[in-house]
């Protein structure tokens, strides 16, 4: 993102001094009529309107963009300009595991493009291998029995395991009576949110001052009417919850079933399995851990792991092993059934499998390792810098910190904006006032976390020095602070084509 | 190691800042038993070896023949230009746009998608986008039975069977009914009697066998019994065909494969869902809004965030978080590449080269249903099964004909997919295939009483 992208922002316009009140465009804005970048083959025969009737179609054509190739390009690169992103920027968002995204998994993901889902099996055997591989490597990592590919993402994953607990309960008997899903009060909001979309009641256990879900009121909770109890490990404090192994154990004691997060996984890949902590369900994040992109904000894509007891629930289809062959299965009467069309987001599948074998059992441990080591040195640093760590020990993957005194997480996070660094998470977990989780990941040098430190220690002088500094921040910036208020209240959400 | 940059030297510096002994104390948290499990992964590749072991796994896969499949997904033309431009690193490497002021390039692209998929739908609001067609048919659905409190989905079984499965494993949980409308003789939805427990009418348009429906009807048939119409569209027939918000559709949801994005084994592509004006606080997903920065600007940001999962966590409209946000993207890109002639050339080159692939089966003694109006896919009926079929003409180098399903009660048979790309000659080898496998030519017809429809 450079001052000079925003000074030439004008298709053909000469530049000069930057205007700083003028909008950048939008492509409806762009062009003139007849203009266009691309054209199909065309076709010869008949008017559509004898082909399928004149009913059917519509009076007038969309208002879409009609603008050169030339103008098009700038357009999307004037845009992309004004994005941050891991390949530019340094990303310590909580929770989020921003690293790097490999350049080579591009190249892998680019050899599958061109087949089609419903082309035949036999005609596939190459693509079904892979994700045949992958379904093992997966349940290998996370200590599980079987894995489906087929959530488009970790939210869809944990609807995925909670709908296959539900099953579970419901084809022993004990369907009416497990009513409830317990989540701790730092969870991810979409585990709640899964829990009730699945037709569950949510209850919420505190967390212990030591950080780790308070055992009294986790066993407490416990009971015949427990469905299923969601757990992040390390949680989201990036804390590792030490008593995992009695809390698994009073779980299954009451009869509920344990599902795993798996959106911290990056803490502890290779080094330690949710199977052997005691889980009984695990959704992956992809775009996470496995470090498929993000896209802005998708697609992801969340696998997820069960041990044998609950495989008979899996989504359909599997890829299944017959001989030398490789299928996909047809019917399997106890499935919950389909959670999306076709088999997941095939292309992100092959970049997570091209990952996996790239750095094997050896790599995914130093991925562990490296991302602790960061957390653990960034959390020091930003002691050293003025900051409080809220639970201070010894971290995983991420930790939660809070500004110092009298300042605004907010305004401190608008301010790293100026400095061409994301913030962290803001304002997550909620049991944090002020809360800014940082997850520096493995791929970051010690000296990008030293200059992150040295910054958020330059935005704290300058507050001190200046009151109005922080009020003021963002000042270089694409654009400044945003009327946040008045978007939600007369909510525009379409471009309004008779200002043209 | 591959993508971690730590020296030794490094690690040492880092733990003594720490303050700790070694990388095993930074672990002591996790019980000893559970630590360092042995892990049964191949050994690790370079990367020459690892492009090598996928180039021998795609050499496996049948591509880049003539493609006649649909069912949800086509081979259509993506100019080079659209994943050039989508594809850019700072999309491809960018989080969710929670801080709006770096993140203008998603947000306002997100702002154009949004507006162009009103435009397409003729109905006012889009969200951001959603997985896929079919969690997005569920969504929508779910959003019925919230604004009307009702207890049941009425659903054509002209609506993609997968998509029929997701809404039934969706809705089971809530206690919510599907019900099933079967398809006349046509190969279209009759008008249906709608129940007042029902809260939506979801019809597929064109249908899963690819046959027009009378949309106007079914709207109206929804509306009278305190209903809402659900209209699943293909985004690319809307170049032509109809505005859902223009037959009285509530909501036009659908997947956006077929606006320039890649097949890839049927995904990742894009949900969408646009509504009416009244269904606004009922959607769920992101949605993006214009609003002014301090210096009066125009600026986008994520609004109406309060429906959302990381707001109101239990009791969120959905628990939807990430969407598809880089596979709209290139769909933007590409509409805006191709601009409303290029898009409508793509529409019409598909429908004429469906209609010239049917009329080329049809001489030829193919066993064809009668209606004629369809977009991109029709039904032929065949003597060998419909997987046979498809593997046969595998083998002759083609990808054509997804099986047809037994549930429509027409035997065998495939349902065959045209698009712009495929050319005279592409049909010629197709109706020359199905001539050699025995499915057209003399003797091809059923006898006359066999034929139904």
């Amino acid at each position: 993102m450079s001052d000079h992208v925003e000074r030439f922002d004008v298709p053909g316009g000469a530049g000069g001094g930057r205007p700083p009140q003028r909008d950048f465009p939008l492509i409806f804005e762009r062009g003139a009529p007849g203009r266009r970048a691309a054209r199909p083959p065309l076709t010869e025969g008949a008017p559509l309107a004898e082909l399928l009737g004149e009913d059917a179609l519509r009076a007038a054509p969309p208002r879409l963009p009609e603008v050169a190739e030339l103008d098009l390009v700038r357009h999307y690169t004037q845009l992309a300009h004004r994005q941050f992103s891991i390949d530019g920027n340094f990303y310590p968002l909580g929770s989020c595991t921003m690293k790097y995204n490999p350049k080579l998994h591009e190249d892998a993901a680019e050899r599958f493009l061109d087949l089609h889902p419903y082309q035949d099996p036999d005609h596939a055997q190459g693509i079904l291998e892979l994700l045949h591989g992958l379904q093992h490597d997966l349940a290998t990592i996370t200590g599980m029995d079987a894995m489906s590919l087929q959530p488009a993402a970790g939210a869809h994953g944990e609807l995925t395991g909670i709908l296959m607990i539900r099953a579970y309960h419901e084809a022993n008997g004990e369907g009416e009576q497990r009513r409830v899903v317990i989540c701790p009060d730092g969870a991810h909001g979409t585990n709640p949110a899964t829990a009730s979309m699945a037709g569950y009641d949510v209850v919420e256990v505190p967390t212990g001052p030591d950080g780790e879900v308070d055992l009294a009121a986790f066993e407490a909770a416990l009971g015949p009417h427990t469905a299923a109890v969601m757990l992040t490990n390390p949680n989201t404090l990036g804390i590792f919850e030490t008593r995992i192994l009695r809390m698994a154990e009073a779980a299954h004691a009451a009869g509920a079933q344990l599902y795993y997060d798996g959106a911290n996984l990056n803490a502890v890949v290779g080094r330690a399995r949710p199977g052997d902590m005691g889980f009984d369900v695990v959704h992956l994040n992809l775009h996470k851990t496995f470090t498929t992109p993000h896209g802005g904000g998708g697609p992801g894509t969340g696998p997820v792991g069960v041990k044998a007891h609950l495989a008979p629930y899996l989504p359909v289809p599997l890829v299944q092993r017959l001989g030398e062959r490789f299928v996909l299965e047809g019917e399997r009467p106890t499935s919950v059934g389909r959670m999306r069309s076709f088999y997941g987001n095939v292309g992100n599948l092959v970049r997570a499998y091209a990952y996996i074998r790239t750095l094997g059992a050896e790599g995914l441990r130093r991925v562990a390792s490296m991302a602790v080591l960061n957390a653990n040195y960034l959390r020091t640093r930003m002691k050293e810098a003025g900051f409080t760590v809220a639970y201070d020990r010894v971290n995983m993957h991420e930790f939660v910190a809070q500004p110092p005194a009298g300042l605004r997480t907010l305004d401190i996070a608008k301010a790293l904006l100026d400095y061409g660094v994301h913030p962290m998470t803001v304002y997550f977990p909620l049991i944090v006032k002020e809360a800014m989780m940082v997850e520096p990941t493995e791929t970051e040098s010690l000296e990008t976390l030293d200059a992150y430190a040295a910054v958020l220690a330059d935005v704290v002088a300058r507050a001190a020095a200046d009151p109005a500094y922080l009020a003021g921040a963002p000042r270089h910036t694409p654009v400044r602070r945003l009327d946040e208020t008045a978007a939600a209240r007369k909510p525009i959400l379409r471009y309004g084509f008779a200002e043209r | 190691m591959p993508y971690v940059p730590h020296s030794d030297e490094d690690v040492r510096r880092a733990l003594a800042t720490i303050g700790v002994e070694d990388l095993d104390a930074l672990f002591a948290d996790v019980p000893h038993e559970i630590l360092d499990p042995p892990l049964d992964l191949a050994a690790p590749m370079d990367e020459v070896t690892l492009l090598a072991h996928l180039d021998a796994l795609a050499a496996k896969d049948q591509q880049g023949v003539p493609t006649f499949l649909g069912g949800g997904v086509r081979r259509h033309f993506i100019p080079a230009v659209t994943p050039r431009l989508a594809l850019q690193s700072e999309f491809v490497t960018a989080y969710t746009p929670y801080q709006p002021e770096v993140a203008q390039g998603v947000l306002q692209a997100t702002f154009e998608f949004q507006t162009m998929m009103s435009e397409l739908t003729g109905l006012p609001i889009a969200n951001a986008s959603l997985y896929d067609g079919a969690s997005a048919v569920a969504e929508a659905a779910l959003l019925a039975v919230r604004q009307t409190r009702r207890e049941a989905v009425l659903v054509s079984r002209g609506a993609h069977p997968e998509t029929r499965e997701v809404l039934q494993t969706y809705l089971w949980p809530l206690g919510i009914d599907v019900e099933v409308v079967d398809l006349d003789p046509t190969l279209t939805t009759p008008v249906p009697t709608v129940g007042d427990h029902v809260a939506a009418l979801i019809v597929q348009h064109p249908n899963h066998l690819g046959y027009l429906e009378a949309m106007p009807a079914m709207a109206a048939a929804a509306h009278a019994a305190g209903a809402l119409a659900i209209a699943v569209v293909d985004p690319l027939s809307l170049a032509v065909l109809r505005e859902p918000g223009r037959y009285g559709a509530d909501i036009a949801v659908g997947d956006g494969q077929v606006l320039g994005v890649p097949m890839q084994f049927g995904g990742p592509a894009f949900g969408f869902m646009v509504v009416t004006e009244p269904l606004l606080r009922q959607l769920p997903g992101r949605l993006v809004g214009q609003t002014t920065d301090v210096d009066g600007r125009r600026a986008f940001v994520l609004t109406l965030q309060a429906r959302e999962q990381h707001i109101r966590r239990g009791k969120a409209k959905s628990n939807i978080c990430s969407n598809h946000q880089l596979a709209a993207l290139l769909a933007t890109v590409n509409m805006a590449a191709l601009g409303p002639a290029g898009l409508r050339e793509m529409a019409e080159g598909t429908v004429r080269r469906a209609h010239q692939l049917a009329a080329a089966l049809r001489d030829d003694g193919g066993d064809m249903a009668e209606n004629g109006r369809f977009f991109a896919e029709f039904v032929l009926r065949t003597r060998q099964d419909g997987a046979t079929v498809r593997r046969r003409l595998a083998e002759r180098g083609l990808r054509a004909g997804v099986p047809l399903p037994a549930e429509y009660g027409l035997g065998d048979g495939v349902i065959l997919a045209a698009t712009e790309l495929i050319t005279d000659a592409d049909i010629a080898a197709l109706a020359g295939a199905l001539h050699d496998i025995g499915e057209l030519g003399a003797g091809a017809s059923r006898p006359a009483e066999e034929v139904g429809a």
